[in-house]
């Protein structure tokens, strides 16, 4: 073996693949874990773990991995983070810990990502029991939202031995994990599921169908049924339009719909009731994660996909993985291409997407080129459905109805960054709903550091 | 899980449900909405909230078959359970939040079209109990399908009722009613609350339009969640594009735009079409017909 390079990972050919919902990566085998475990190099002072926002001892689950010690491993994983098998598979490794792994100066990193992903789907496989708590403490904590930000600090929580309630909007727990992350990339039953059973033995109850701020407000919630704190993990749910012409004709999307009633709904499969048009030509408008999501569910559902996105592939902000494997299975990718209207039939039902050509200008606020219009360049896409995935921003169904809750401009909720409270005594705040669109790990990162000082305070 | 307490056939085809709902019911005011899943594999079904009782903690819910999951909703019995059921939704109606002693000022009148009936009701009722009296209309096809005919008579001022084929009440549309009420008895009102179909409400926005009467209608769009996720029920409002979920159900009736709110509802009437041939005929339908491109 060539120790610079990762020991390759089986993933389903991609012509196969883009015809079911199964998971593309088929993960290690444990010759393959141990082999690959062997290549850390066990650093002293380890970077890779600076990198985590839940700071997993990496080098130490996989020395144990290393050593065939799975149970230990995951043992080591399980300190730190409640949702390892989904961080395994959704977490941005290559600018996390992969990023500053010593190994990938000269060669590859150590494939963290896929380690710890084995780890966890062994320790699920082998019934290891990772519920160690705290005597109970007797204090009550609600926590909103039962996405990763939610469920982190409520497993935090649990193990300290609070008493603690997730209240969840949806009909079942997971939020975006299940709801916007596709099966393809994520198992539900397999791993999410899992994942929140294993947060329940920890103590943690979740209560789905409660809207904070409809069914009951976070006033409520302290006053009347007795919460010592809140920590608000509610996401960032509503989804942006374009606002240019043709956007309300039948046949377009936000991708929050279309993949809420795929993942959430399940449509994809013939014995559930929910509806879904996939289409036959399909423009998914974006070039983030949730589009490539959007347009490879598309895709498996029948439909030849694009992807219409304004700056060009280096400006991409999905993960290269996901675009790799989006190209893979066939999806094709208009670049510097803005739409600037979409088009009717008679009846009201989408016929084609007018866009134009677009250059990179001077860089903008966000360090990146400024995409510039081409005169005279306009074209059609010839498409019957459009999926609108530029983005989502957090829901003001709390903030406008809790007392003393502010937000900023961006309505995102104002929350300090070391400990997560916000501007309301006793309410704590993290992940999308404080930082809007971001990744599984940096909620979960969030969700720890507010439990961590959820704690001292209760504590005090 | 969340228990039918009662089942009432109250029309061809219509039937009433209590169901109980403990967080809802105590958070809920006329004008919102609740969301129903029967099963592990059911859709969402939005459905007007028809009555609310704190002190049981139920809510009251009425609907028509006319689908497949409403068919399914159907062979539901009391003691039988939904799984999931949400709410309260939407925003509560307006007068809610309003001065009790501006609104008694007001002459208001509820146009209600068939199973419109149901969420007119719990705000007559509201009205009533703050002390103020409307009117109210209900049309229907016929007799037999008028709903909650004692209920309404109790707490409104005067019901008219109209049936398309005259048997009873009135003989004709619920616009050419509220005309009559307008324009022969001359009876002055200052707010309009209609309720129904999309047609009806329509219809009866352009009327109201014309006489300068306000007007609010209640839409029933096409959604998902229920809390402004999925956007699929975005409506246009007086040139600007709302979610009904969050920001309605209940909008000023002349700012809607009807036209597209109807275009937009019949979205997935192929899918449901084809789901109710297949549970009827079995699994012949499976990949979304011919390819002749005319299931679209």
């Amino acid at each position: 073996m060539d120790r610079m390079k990762k020991t390759p990972v089986k993933e389903q050919d991609p012509k196969v693949r883009a015809t079911n919902f199964d998971e593309v990566c088929l993960g290690y085998t444990v010759e393959e874990a141990m082999q690959e475990a062997s290549r850390c190099l066990n650093c002293k002072n380890p970077l890779c773990v600076t990198q985590c926002p839940v700071s997993i001892d990496i080098p130490g689950f996989i020395k144990c991995a290393k050593e065939g010690d799975f149970a230990q491993a995951a043992k080591v994983i399980a300190r730190t983070s409640a949702l390892p098998a989904v961080c395994g598979r959704v977490c941005p490794q290559e600018v996390q810990c992969e990023g500053k792994c010593i190994l990938g100066i000269k060669g590859e990193p150590v494939a963290i990502g896929k380690l710890e992903r084995f780890v966890a789907d062994w320790s699920r496989e082998n019934n290891i029991d990772l519920a160690e708590t705290m005597p109970k403490n007797g204090k009550k904590v609600a926590v909103i939202g039962s996405g990763p930000a939610g469920l982190t600090c409520a497993g935090d929580l649990a193990k300290l031995g609070y008493d603690v309630t997730i209240f969840e909007a949806l009909h079942e727990p997971g939020g975006v994990l299940v709801y916007g992350i596709p099966e393809f990339r994520l198992p539900k039953d397999k791993v999410v599921k899992t994942e929140i059973e294993n947060v329940k033995k920890l103590g943690v109850k979740i209560e789905t169908n409660v809207i904070i701020g409809k069914t009951v407000t976070i006033d409520e919630l302290m006053e009347d049924e007795k919460f010592d704190a809140v920590f608000v993990g509610s996401g960032a749910g509503l989804p942006k339009f374009m606002g240019i012409p043709g956007e309300n004709l039948n046949g377009v999307f936000s991708a929050n719909e279309f993949l809420t009633r795929n993942n959430l709904m399940k449509a994809f499969k013939d014995e559930y009731d929910t509806p879904i048009k996939p289409g036959k030509k399909v423009a998914v408008v974006g070039g983030g994660n949730v589009a490539m999501d959007a347009a490879r569910t598309a895709l498996r559902l029948g439909a030849q996909v694009y992807i219409v996105y304004r700056r060009s592939e280096e400006e991409l902000p999905a993960r290269v993985e996901e675009v790799h494997h989006a190209k893979e299975e066939g999806i094709i990718f208009n670049l510097l291409t803005n739409p600037v209207e979409i088009l009717g039939d008679e009846k009201g039902w989408v016929k084609g997407m007018k866009c134009v050509k677009m250059e990179l200008g001077e860089p903008d606020e966000s360090g990146r080129r400024r995409p510039v219009e081409i005169p005279g360049s306009e074209f059609v896409i010839d498409v019957d459905t459009v999926i609108m995935s530029l983005g989502t921003s957090p829901n003001p169904l709390i903030s406008s109805t809790t007392c003393g809750l502010e937000t900023n401009r961006r309505k995102c909720l104002i929350a300090d960054e070391e400990t997560g409270l916000t501007t309301k005594d006793k309410v704590y705040a993290g992940g999308d709903a404080v930082t809007g669109a971001a990744t599984v790990i940096l909620a979960m990162g969030a969700g720890k550091k507010a439990a961590k000082a959820i704690d001292e305070y209760l504590s005090k | 899980m969340y228990k039918i307490l009662a089942k009432r056939n109250v029309a061809p085809n219509i039937y009433l449900m209590d169901v109980e709902a403990a967080r809802v019911a105590k958070a809920a005011y006329p004008g919102q909405f609740v969301i129903v899943k029967m099963d592990e594999k059911g859709e969402r079904i939005p459905l007007t909230i028809c009555d609310i009782d704190k002190v049981r903690g139920t809510i009251t819910i009425v609907f028509q078959t006319m689908g497949y999951s409403t068919t399914k909703m159907a062979e539901y019995e009391a003691g039988d359970c939904f799984m999931d059921f949400v709410g309260p939704l939407g925003q509560p109606s307006e007068f809610v939040h309003e001065d009790i002693e501006e609104l008694k000022k007001k002459k208001i009148i509820f146009v209600a079209g068939g199973v419109g009936a149901a969420p007119v009701y719990p705000q007559v009722k509201w009205l009533h109990e703050h002390g103020i009296d409307a009117d109210v209309i209900v049309g229907c096809k016929s007799k037999e399908y008028l709903l909650l005919e004692d209920e309404m008579k109790a707490v409104s001022r005067n019901l008219f009722v109209a049936t398309d084929d005259g048997s009873y009440g009135y003989k004709g549309f619920v616009t050419d009613l509220l005309k009559e009420k307008v324009e022969v008895d001359k009876m002055g009102y200052d707010l309009v609350i209609a309720i129904g179909p999309m047609i009806m409400m329509k219809f009866v926005a352009k009327y109201t339009k014309e006489q300068g009467i306000n007007t609010i209608v209640s839409l029933n769009p096409i959604m998902v969640d229920g809390t402004g996720m999925c956007g699929a029920c975005r409506v246009t409002v007086g040139g600007q594009v709302k979610f009904a979920c969050v920001d309605g159900p209940e909008f000023d009736g002349h700012l809607v735009n009807f036209d597209e709110a109807m275009r937009r509802q019949t979205l997935y009437k192929t899918e449901e079409g084809q789901k109710i041939l297949r549970k009827e005929e079995g699994d012949t339908h499976h990949h979304g017909g011919c390819g002749c491109g005319g299931d679209k």
